[in-house]
């Protein structure tokens, strides 16, 4: 690990000032810490923002969650507001990493973890995203655990977080502030496919900082849930997920959100399987069929080809689980 | 694709996190201080104007914490970039905590901070001002031979074979205990998912935690 100094915000314009000299952001500390023992991240100085009053889970004016960016993770998952509203977002939080580091990390921190590539984190390894233009040792590399979407020939790395793949189906807004004040980005334009460059991954403006993540309302009642597939029950990254949630009314499916993990660069939303969706009566069929349009346009790598089907299987048994069956 | 949204794309925000009006400073300071305004603790050694500048001088930045182990207050001279793990088992002498992966991912290293079971080898040191740790040392009631109820019903169930994962799986497990997730086996094996055993004991550690929560 590299030698850093360290401060201790207690506001959020200490905090931006700090940032904007260059400081780097530690919340729960458990990827940033991790990364800079293995060298692969280098701050000069860390500026510890967990005493910031960004601890709240609320209701919004408009009957959306806000959660603030300090949260931690085990807490965002046990809230009775999270739990009744959202279950999706608990799932997601709950089948994530460890007891331990989720009472240690952060919901800002999770939406900016970067990926778990094991080329990325071995500092010996060509990697785009820790060395631009070094190459991608992933390539033609063991890629078992890799995207399948979203890929570009940079970089083919998926993005980890459980929660993200759930905020993506939702269609949250994370909310900032910065040096230039505060603004929104919607989940879909907050983390970055690699592109030519994979070295960028989120929308985030040297020295902004994450205040909450924003979930929309959204009619209800509304059923919801996250479904988990890796080579471990727990304590494991995906190898596939599903977040689902559903508003059925008079029989009719009338509102889908649904988006996948573990197979893309970036939390996959499936606008494909949502159209399928709307308009339409639960049965055994419809989830068959509107999981079949959930790998469009995939392209696997030498190890992953088993993804593709993997991914479908978890749609539709999510579908299932979470809109029942007519 | 576009990175951003400018705010028109996006409904403004409800109510604002804080004031950003509010008069704020960072304040530099050698040792641990609690100053008042905007800043809480800072620490820095570096020597020059700013206290956020970005080349580290030679000698490492490093500070002083102090914190409670065990019930026992703590000071100690410290070196930025040491966890929690480092400065219970080298510096305090706490060798009950165990190093696995040193990367959050086996729980061997599992001690309370202000009650809560954290990773200690994922924990900053510098960052526990004013913290109570809780170690497997601190465990037991008394001087005496007395085990907590858990530590008891790891000799019973026969929840170990090497021991080294065990202090991290103990402590794991009063923290799974405190925090109500012993209603079922299933529950109390995904609420211990976070600690690896090498020997595969699960089976014990599970039947262990349920005794101790009183399950059986
Ligand atoms: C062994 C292991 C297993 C894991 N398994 C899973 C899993 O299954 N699913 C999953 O989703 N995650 C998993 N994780 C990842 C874990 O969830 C993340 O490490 C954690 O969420 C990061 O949050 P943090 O608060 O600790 O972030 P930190 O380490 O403090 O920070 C992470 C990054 O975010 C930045 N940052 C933090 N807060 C802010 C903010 N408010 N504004 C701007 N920038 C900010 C930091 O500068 C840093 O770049 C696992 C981690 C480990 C070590
Ligand atoms: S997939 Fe991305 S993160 Fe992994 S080695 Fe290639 S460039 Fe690096
Ligand atoms: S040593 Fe801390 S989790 Fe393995
Ligand atoms: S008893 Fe040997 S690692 Fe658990």
């Amino acid at each position: 690990m590299h030698p850093f100094s360290y401060v201790k915000v207690s506001d959020i314009a200490g905090a931006l000032a700090a940032g904007r000299r260059g400081g780097r952001y530690i919340a729960g500390g458990t990827m940033l810490v991790d990364l800079m023992r293995e060298t692969v991240e280098r701050p000069s100085t860390l500026v510890d923002i967990s005493a910031l009053p960004l601890r709240d889970v609320t209701v919004t004016a408009r009957g959306g969650l806000r959660i603030g960016a300090l949260v931690r993770m085990a807490e965002a998952a046990a809230h009775p507001k999270v739990r009744a509203t959202y279950p999706v977002i608990s799932q997601a939080l709950e089948l994530g990493a460890s007891p331990q580091l989720r009472n240690m990390a952060t919901i800002g921190g999770n939406i900016m973890q970067r990926t778990r590539c094991a080329y990325f984190r071995d500092v010996t390894a060509a990697c785009n995203k820790r060395d631009p233009g070094s190459g991608c040792a992933a390539l033609g590399g063991f890629n078992r655990t890799h995207a399948i979407l979203g890929a570009s020939d940079q970089c083919v790395a998926t993005h980890p977080s459980d929660v993200a793949v759930a905020f993506a189906a939702l269609e949250a807004i994370v909310r900032l502030v910065g040096p230039d004040g505060r603004r929104g980005v919607a989940f879909a334009d907050f983390l970055l496919p690699p592109g030519s460059t994979p070295e960028r991954e989120q929308a985030v403006r040297p020295g902004e900082l994450i205040t909450a993540v924003e979930i929309p309302a959204l009619p209800r009642p509304l059923r919801s849930g996250y479904l988990k597939v890796s080579d471990r029950r727990s304590y494991e990254f995906a190898l596939t997920s599903a977040a689902v949630a559903l508003h059925v009314r008079g029989g009719v499916i009338r509102e889908a959100k649904v988006a996948a993990g573990g197979v893309g660069t970036v939390p996959w939303k499936l606008p494909a399987v949502e159209r399928r969706l709307i308009g339409e009566r639960p049965s055994e069929a419809l989830w068959a069929e509107a999981a079949r349009l959930a790998a469009e346009g995939a392209r696997p790598l030498a190890h992953n080809k088993f993804k593709i089907e993997l991914l479908k299987r978890a749609v539709e048994r999510q579908l299932r689980i979470v809109g029942g069956t007519a | 694709m576009s990175s951003e949204l400018p705010d028109s794309r996006v409904p403004p925000e409800a109510e604002p996190a804080s004031r950003l009006s509010r008069r704020t400073f960072i304040a530099v300071a050698t040792a641990t201080a609690a100053v008042g305004g905007g800043v809480v603790v800072v620490r820095n050694l570096v020597p020059g104007p700013s206290p956020l500048g970005t080349t580290p001088a030679e000698t490492p930045p490093s500070g002083r914490v102090s914190l409670t182990v065990n019930g026992k207050r703590h000071t100690a001279e410290i070196d930025n970039r040491t966890s929690l793990l480092d400065l219970l088992r080298e510096q305090l002498g706490l060798t009950g905590t165990k190093k696995g992966c040193d990367a959050g991912a086996c729980g061997a290293c599992t001690v309370l901070v202000d009650g809560r079971r954290v990773n200690a080898c994922l924990a900053l040191a510098v960052r526990l001002e004013g913290a109570e740790v809780t170690t497997i040392e601190g465990l037991a009631p008394g001087e005496d031979d007395d085990l907590h109820p858990l530590q008891q019903a790891f000799i019973e169930q026969d929840a170990f074979q090497c021991g080294y994962c065990t202090p991290g799986q103990i402590m794991s497990g009063v923290g799974c205990i405190r925090e109500g997730h012993t209603g079922s086996r299933e529950e109390i094996r995904e609420w211990m998912s976070g600690n690896i055993c090498r020997c595969g004991c699960y089976v014990q550690v599970v039947r262990a935690v349920e005794q101790a929560a009183g399950g059986k």
